[in-house]
């Protein structure tokens, strides 16, 4: 069984077709790479992941479950959660505020404190917790919105370009984040166009072009596809 | 024990990240104030006493859209029409029934309840159908301006409900006063020292609680979706059903004042849901502070004060005044005007402790 599938996906924006007939299963478990060129509909599947666009045609299933027509945060209480290109965090609240919110849901308040605590360590964000969330520096505003969206301890984690504008040294700090997640079972579906980054935490990869599933395989097999490279990966695996 | 404990956390939603004003010296403070409200007929004439629950009166509805507009981030521009309705209700409910064995009571009651009604079918057209932003005012705008024609247009004496004359332009009056049955004789709240305590503890009541709602889970994710409405969603709130909560009860708010004013005056008009009525509203919440229900509370019974010292001296230019100011505050003080000194007072005094070692 996957945990999350599309069957025949399409998507049309007026006469332009940014979804072409995807169909992608994810298995439980996995860490799973969408890249792309720009424009290749990567950010428009996930928004039809998350019920904020509606599909043209085609269904979406959750545990075998058709979640289609359910709205975003029906979704989310589903157990799906997802972390914004750009950093979708409360900017005029501080931190602790922040995650006060995205935990408040699913405790009661004796363990709230003790949660938030435990949140910000793991987000290295302990001393900046008084902080006003709008004045952190921008990999710390990345790392409150993934702890904001594992508050909810998802069962399937969307990430999209989770390490925009970061240093290297913030980008490896977020993969080794990743991965600590995925070690306790949660199941990822990131965006990325740092090919380093996807090589850290890659175990699967789906290339989109022109809303098509254009090539699925490893890293490997994705960076030894000739045509792959050709549309996408020639510059980047240049830098790579 | 356990209702105890229950009761202990609801008071200590009294205090946190959204409202101003914590701790011994804050909560003396407020002590103090309120004292002084009530020591201050002791020492006025019960005319003028009665006079000033008209400062009152406006609060519920300033604290209401404080509610809407500073945490919740909706900008409703209908308070005035909640305060029509619920203060026309109150009229026509009360010329019919008469103010025997409590029944104004019941009219207050029924007239918030009506006020609250239209709130909850209005705002499911709005927030359910996802309008925000500039179009929420000017709809709801539109709500109170269109109540004002209808209202102004019923002059006629086919416009009757029961016994009670809509009037027009000319504006409803002759309903009781609020009276509260009593054994030895009913309390008429005429305005008068009763009216002034019962105004107060109602002001006091709806202010504590409010800080309680600010404060609570609800409360967080009314900041929430002011903040950032998509992340709010994604979370996993209906936000919908909380703007709507909190509409409903802004608006309830609004629908108080209007009908304490009507009992206070015995008289209501359409003029009291027009454009310059609606402004008032926004003004006196800019200018004291949105973010914040104590700053709401001073600035628009600062504002009220300062506008009737102007009425008495500069009659119409008042409401340029007013118009200066409010805009003269969105330049400066963006966060309003006893915020922004708050925060003064705060840094100036926070660098007099740290002397030299502040930058």
């Amino acid at each position: 069984m996957s945990i999350l599938e599309t069957r025949d996906l399409h998507k049309w924006f007026g006469g332009l077709h940014v979804i072409d007939n995807v169909s992608l299963a994810l298995e439980p478990g996995e860490i799973h790479c969408l890249i792309g060129p720009n424009g290749a509909g990567k950010s428009t599947l996930f928004r039809l992941i998350l019920g904020e666009h509606d599909p043209t045609s085609g269904g979406i299933f959750y545990e075998d479950q058709e979640i289609t027509r359910e709205k975003a945060f029906e979704r989310i209480r589903r157990g799906i959660s997802v972390k914004f290109q750009v950093p979708g965090i409360f900017k005029g609240l501080s931190v602790r505020q922040n995650l006060r919110i995205a935990l408040q849901h699913h405790r009661t308040p004796a363990e709230l404190n003790d949660e938030i605590d435990r949140l910000l360590e793991f987000l290295k964000l302990t001393s900046a917790q008084g902080q006003t969330a709008g004045n952190l520096s921008h990999g710390q505003k990345q790392w409150l919105e993934i702890g904001m969206a594992i508050a909810l301890k998802p069962k399937l984690l969307l990430l999209d370009e989770p390490t925009a504008g970061m240093t290297p040294d913030e980008t490896f700090a977020t993969g080794e984040m990743v991965q600590a997640l995925n070690r306790d079972g949660v199941t990822v579906l990131a965006v990325e166009h740092d090919m380093a980054f996807v090589r850290q935490i890659a175990q699967r990869v789906t290339v989109l072009h022109f809303g098509r599933v254009f090539a699925q395989g490893t890293i490997d097999e994705i960076v030894a596809n000739d045509e792959v490279a050709s549309i996408y990966l020639g510059e980047a695996a240049a830098h790579a | 024990m356990a209702r105890y404990s229950k009761l202990r956390n609801w008071l200590s939603l009294l205090e946190g990240p959204q409202t101003w004003g914590r701790g011994r010296v804050f909560w003396a403070g407020f002590l103090l104030v309120v004292a002084a409200a009530s020591a201050y007929p002791l020492f006025a004439d019960g005319y003028d006493v009665g006079n000033n629950v008209y400062f009152f009166n406006w609060t519920f509805m300033a604290l209401g859209l404080c509610l809407i507009w500073g945490y919740g981030g909706a900008l409703s521009f209908g308070q005035t029409a909640f305060f029509g309705v619920a203060g026309y209700a109150y009229g026509i409910l009360t010329i019919n029934f008469g103010d025997a064995y409590g029944f104004t009571l019941i009219a207050l009651l029924a007239a918030v309840g009506i006020a609250a009604l239209l709130a909850a079918v209005l705002g499911y057209f709005l927030f359910f159908g996802r309008i925000s932003g500039v179009f929420l005012g000017i709809v709801t705008l539109s709500v109170t301006l269109v109540l004002e024609r209808f209202m102004a247009q019923t002059a006629g004496p086919e416009w009757r409900i029961g016994s009670a004359r809509l009037n027009g332009f000319n504006g409803m009056g002759s309903m009781p006063s609020l009276t509260i049955p009593w054994p030895g004789g009913d309390i008429v709240l005429f305005p008068d020292v009763a009216l002034y305590y019962v105004t107060l503890g109602l002001l006091v009541l709806v202010y504590l609680g409010l800080r309680i709602l600010v404060n609570s889970r609800f409360g967080n994710v009314l900041v929430a979706i002011r903040e950032n409405p998509e992340r709010a969603e994604m979370l996993g709130y209906d936000i919908r059903k909380y703007q709507l909560g909190m509409f409903l009860i802004g608006s309830a708010l609004a629908g108080l004042s209007g009908v304490l004013y009507t009992s206070w005056g015995n008289y209501i008009t359409p003029s009291s849901m027009g454009m310059t009525a609606a402004a008032l509203p926004i003004v006196w919440v800019a200018v004291g502070g949105r973010s914040d229900l104590t700053a709401t509370l001073l600035g628009t019974l600062l504002v009220l004060a300062c506008f009737q010292a102007l009425t008495i001296y500069g009659s119409q230019y008042a409401l340029v005044v007013m118009g200066i100011l409010l805009v003269l505050t969105v330049l400066l003080v963006p966060k309003g005007v006893v915020l922004g000194l708050a925060s003064l007072a705060s840094r100036l005094f926070s660098r007099g402790k740290q002397g030299a070692t502040s930058p």
